[in-house]
């Protein structure tokens, strides 16, 4: 399936090697390492065969690693690659011979180079997403660069100044699809705040065989057309019998006046799609191994295209040590919903001698991938059943006046709230006691080079939150938001690109997520991320942006504010200057909306302490805001990192000059 | 001496198309026009860059939802009437053609080419303008053509089309059909269409006022989405002058028939 992978001269191998695939067996044989994969000896297929030719069950496929490449000075190819992920020979886009491709290991200080060359057909690029890097090295064709033409080469060269676990993809044409995707782990400079012996990346993704092209012309041709979850007599029949026919019929006239659709989950489904674990197919079964007792780190990853997964591992309870790549204080949970782009890390610390399933449904539940954590190799445990599929309600509509959480203002029913500014009343933090703060001096971050204390704040980038920026420093007033210019009123309109305006938004922070109420397990929420270390940023912001979210399903147009990215002029941000973006969902999907280069702060309660962030998943009829510091000039991409959302037009240019 | 019959019409037509595609195109509130750029070196802007992305593809559809052998007692026939276009989302070319073909030649022959644009403000219609060509074995006809196709609440298509062509004759159409999931590939779609001119034209065997209704209820199943053979039972019928028309040439002015076919999309 793979080709054994291809390794430049100037990879280098990490001097201190983590024990990632190494493990004993009984009899103290290695079974199998890293480093046999980075020199390229056996390709990964067989080395899993050589692993546990013998135990691997009947039906069953080997499964395999992406290779790992560690350093400062990297050599990427990009070319076509066959692969078979079910059981038909598709056409991938690999990197070094491999999809996914390699994950890269960088070092928190280093400057890295990385020379990608493109043996495509067509154009190609690679970003880096969540990195905070020079715009002209983010990798977005017309943003960043004129892209990498077919057999040109492009060196990507930038100093890494965060750490956390992120991931690359090509910004080309549809490329993400195809598997032109990778993780990165960055290992951080200070230790980590909570130990972990092992640790393995989880990257999931969604593969159809079918060209990304052809899916988005069959969703323009017709928008549920991968959905076989449709209202049906059939289906009728048995809801009747549940809920009773008068209700069952009220509600699905009510959906079908407004020609919607509550079965709206995903606009591609497993109907097309096969969930990928690290490249694995469910019947492949990754594998990961572990002593019992250990603390073992999964770096997971939502690299898929449009799919949004509920991650869990039956018998263990996880706990999460980072968002996006910043560390978050640990929260212990039995479940979360990964939104596309977004990376969390958690620990897991298996006490007994057994396997464990790694479970990744799709929202939708119609497929999943699923991985093993075994002590041995040959074990593995049942893979429990899909959830319940959810349905979009009126709520997500914006419509259920009765039984709205988290609204904070009573008495209002029957009123036309979108367009209210609910930017102060809206959230549940309070401002006041937050005590800004300034970026620190210390010359300990090379980022805050050139930086000066008089008038100088945010025109140099700031550092990622660590150990090392909460040292003091603490200073600034409050309630400093008085200057405050509130957003332009956005007015929307119905109309061919908007095809709901919900008559009521909310903060739904504190909720798992459709399909994940009430399931009987701690699901993790937005409102749980609560940063490890003080915000570098402590300055209030001075202006709000507000932008609806919107779309017709039916036409399958996306856009920000009704418009399409061709129709839209740049959002521009003066450097150095933070402001408020207020994100107002008037669809019923949830959203994955991405900002390049610079940080979205989550204004989740937490105060100084809200989450860092690259991309924040808005839920129907939600509100969400986040605070941004302009501190990177540029030509940045924002978007909806549902790929064929961002390919109908949800999309944007902040320019930060 | 027609020309001043159209006069009073002109203004308020022109008044139609110009909402109906929305001319000068409807601006969106621009949320960011009040974001001007500060001062200072903008980061470069190259235009000779592609753009970041395309979101003004063209995209295709072309839809034959009758392609059908229709038994009657009598005889057969064969129906079809498919529908395709080529575009992008704010701009589209359609083809539209449907007619009958039997022993006696090929009947209710009816071909048009339209601009499609959304109507601004509307979120499911589309605005149609452009030429019906009757082409079939009797006389042929053109036609201007002014429609509107969309989805109606309840997930209704409906597409209603007005039709002017010289000497003041008028013709309308309207076609109308529904869905109804069975299971996730059983569906049921019944289906109508009813055709009115404004005067007779009996080389054609259209008569003026209602002429014809062309109905009936489909079972299809979707082997895939873009292939399903289906049953069903259609009625053709005749009305006023045109039943008049049909009946002197020795045919009938009514057909129940068994229909079978393929409805397929690409």
């Amino acid at each position: 399936m793979r080709n054994p992978i291809d390794c430049g001269a100037k990879l280098r191998l990490r001097e201190k090697y983590r024990n990632m695939n190494q493990l004993n067996d009984d009899k103290g044989h290695t079974l199998f390492s890293r480093r046999l994969f980075v020199q390229g000896i056996v390709s990964a297929g067989a080395l899993a065969a050589f692993g546990g030719k013998n135990r691997l069950a009947l039906g069953e496929i080997a499964w395999q690693n992406a290779p790992e490449l560690s350093g400062s000075h990297f050599e990427l190819t990009l070319d076509t690659l066959p692969v078979n992920f079910t059981g038909h020979s598709a056409v991938a886009t690999g990197i070094n011979g491999s999809s996914p491709g390699p994950t890269l290991r960088w070092r928190e200080g280093d400057t890295v180079t990385i020379t990608v060359t493109n043996r495509l057909k067509m154009p190609s690029s690679i970003h880096w997403h969540g990195m905070r890097i020079p715009s002209e090295m983010d990798g977005v064709p017309g943003l960043s660069f004129r892209g990498i033409a077919p057999g040109e080469t492009f060196v990507y060269r930038f100093p890494v100044l965060q750490s956390g676990t992120y991931w690359y993809h090509s910004h080309s044409q549809m490329q993400e699809q195809t598997g032109l995707l990778g993780s990165i782990v960055i290992e951080p400079r200070d230790p980590y705040p909570l130990e972990f012996d092992r640790e393995y990346v989880l990257l999931l993704s969604d593969w159809a065989d079918a060209d990304p092209e052809s899916i988005l012309s069959n969703l323009k041709q017709e928008s549920d057309y991968y959905n076989y979850h449709r209202h049906t007599v059939a289906n009728f029949l048995s809801e009747a019998k549940d809920k009773g026919a008068e209700s069952t019929l009220k509600e699905r006239t009510a959906w079908a006046r407004m020609n919607m659709s509550p079965n709206d989950i995903a606009d591609v489904s497993g109907a097309v799609y096969t969930y990928l674990l690290n490249g694995n197919p469910p019947r492949a079964n990754w594998t990961g191994l572990f002593r019992p007792g250990e603390r073992v780190r999964l770096r997971l990853v939502n690299g898929s295209a449009m799919t949004f997964f509920d991650v869990r591992i039956p018998g263990l309870s996880m706990t999460v040590v980072q968002a996006d790549g910043n560390d978050v204080e640990p929260v212990e949970v039995d479940e979360f919903r990964m939104g596309v782009g977004e990376t969390y890390d958690v620990i897991v610390q298996p006490q007994d001698e057994t396997a464990y399933t790694i479970f990744a449904q799709a929202e939708d539940r119609t497929g999943f991938a699923r991985g093993t954590l075994t002590p041995r190799l040959g074990l593995a445990a049942p893979v429990p059943p899909m959830d319940p599929r959810p349905k979009r309600t009126m709520m997500d509509m914006g419509m259920d006046m009765s039984s709205m959480k988290g609204m904070d203002m009573p008495g209002m029913k029957g009123m036309d709230m979108s367009g209210m500014q609910m930017g102060e009343s809206g959230m549940p933090e309070s401002r006041t006691n937050g005590s800004a703060v300034m970026p620190p001096t210390s010359a300990e971050k090379g980022a805050m080079a050139g930086m000066s204390m008089s008038g100088g704040v945010g025109i140099a980038p700031f550092p990622q939150p660590s150990r090392s920026t909460t040292e003091g420093l603490a200073s600034g007033t409050a309630s400093e938001e008085v200057n405050l210019q509130p957003s332009n009123p956005v007015k929307i309109h119905t109309g061919p690109q908007v095809a709901a305006k919900p008559r009521m938004v909310m903060s739904r922070l504190n909720e798992p997520g459709d399909g994940l109420e009430n399931n009987g397990r701690r699901v993790l929420t937005y409102a749980d991320l609560r940063a490890r270390y003080r915000g570098v940023d402590g300055r209030p912001p001075t202006r709000e942006i507000e932008l609806h979210l919107t779309g017709n399903m039916e036409r399958f147009i996306w856009g920000f504010n009704g418009q399409k990215f061709s129709s839209a002029e740049p959002i521009e941000l003066k450097l150095g200057e933070r402001v408020r973006i207020v994100l107002i969902n008037d669809t019923m999907m949830e959203h994955p909306i991405h900002l390049h280069g610079l940080w979205s702060e989550l204004e989740n309660g937490q105060g100084p302490f809200n989450p860092y962030k690259h991309t924040i998943t808005v839920k129907p009829s939600e509100r969400v805001s986040y605070l941004v510091s302009a501190d990177t000039r540029g030509r940045w991409a924002y978007h909806c990192h549902l790929l064929y959302h961002m390919h109908a037009g949800m999309f944007r240019t902040v320019v930060v000059s | 001496m027609r020309i001043s019959f159209l006069r009073p019409s002109l203004a308020g037509a022109v008044a139609l198309l110009a909402w109906l595609f929305g001319l000068p195109p409807a601006r969106s509130a621009r949320a960011q026009s009040s974001m001007h750029a500060p001062p200072g070196p903008a980061p470069q802007t190259h235009t000779e860059w592609p753009p970041a992305v395309d979101d003004n593809m063209v995209f295709r559809h072309v839809l034959f939802d009758q392609l059908e052998g229709r038994t009657t007692g009598s005889g057969n026939q064969l129906r079809w009437d498919g529908q395709g276009w080529v575009g992008t989302d704010m701009n589209r070319l359609w083809i539209k053609s449907e007619g009958f073909a039997g022993a006696n030649g090929v009947s209710d022959g009816d071909h048009e080419a339209l601009y499609d644009r959304p109507i601004p403000h509307t979120r499911y219609f589309d605005a149609q303008a452009g030429v019906r060509a009757d082409v079939d074995s009797n006389p042929t006809r053109l036609w201007a053509a002014l429609g509107v196709e969309g989805l109606a609440p309840y997930f209704f298509n409906i597409e209603p089309t007005f039709y002017i062509r010289d000497s003041g004759r008028v013709a309308g159409r309207i076609n109308g059909s529904w869905d109804l999931f069975v299971t996730q590939r059983w569906v049921v779609q019944p289906h109508a269409e009813l055709n009115f001119y404004s005067k007779d034209d009996p080389a054609r065997q259209t008569g003026s006022g209602l002429s014809d209704i062309d109905a009936g209820i489909r079972l299809r199943y979707e082997v895939t989405r873009k292939i399903n053979p289906y049953l069903g039972w259609a009625y053709d019928g005749k009305y006023g002058n045109s039943a008049l028309y049909t009946r002197q040439s020795g045919e009938a002015t009514g057909n129940s028939s068994f229909v079978f076919g393929l409805r397929v999309w690409y």
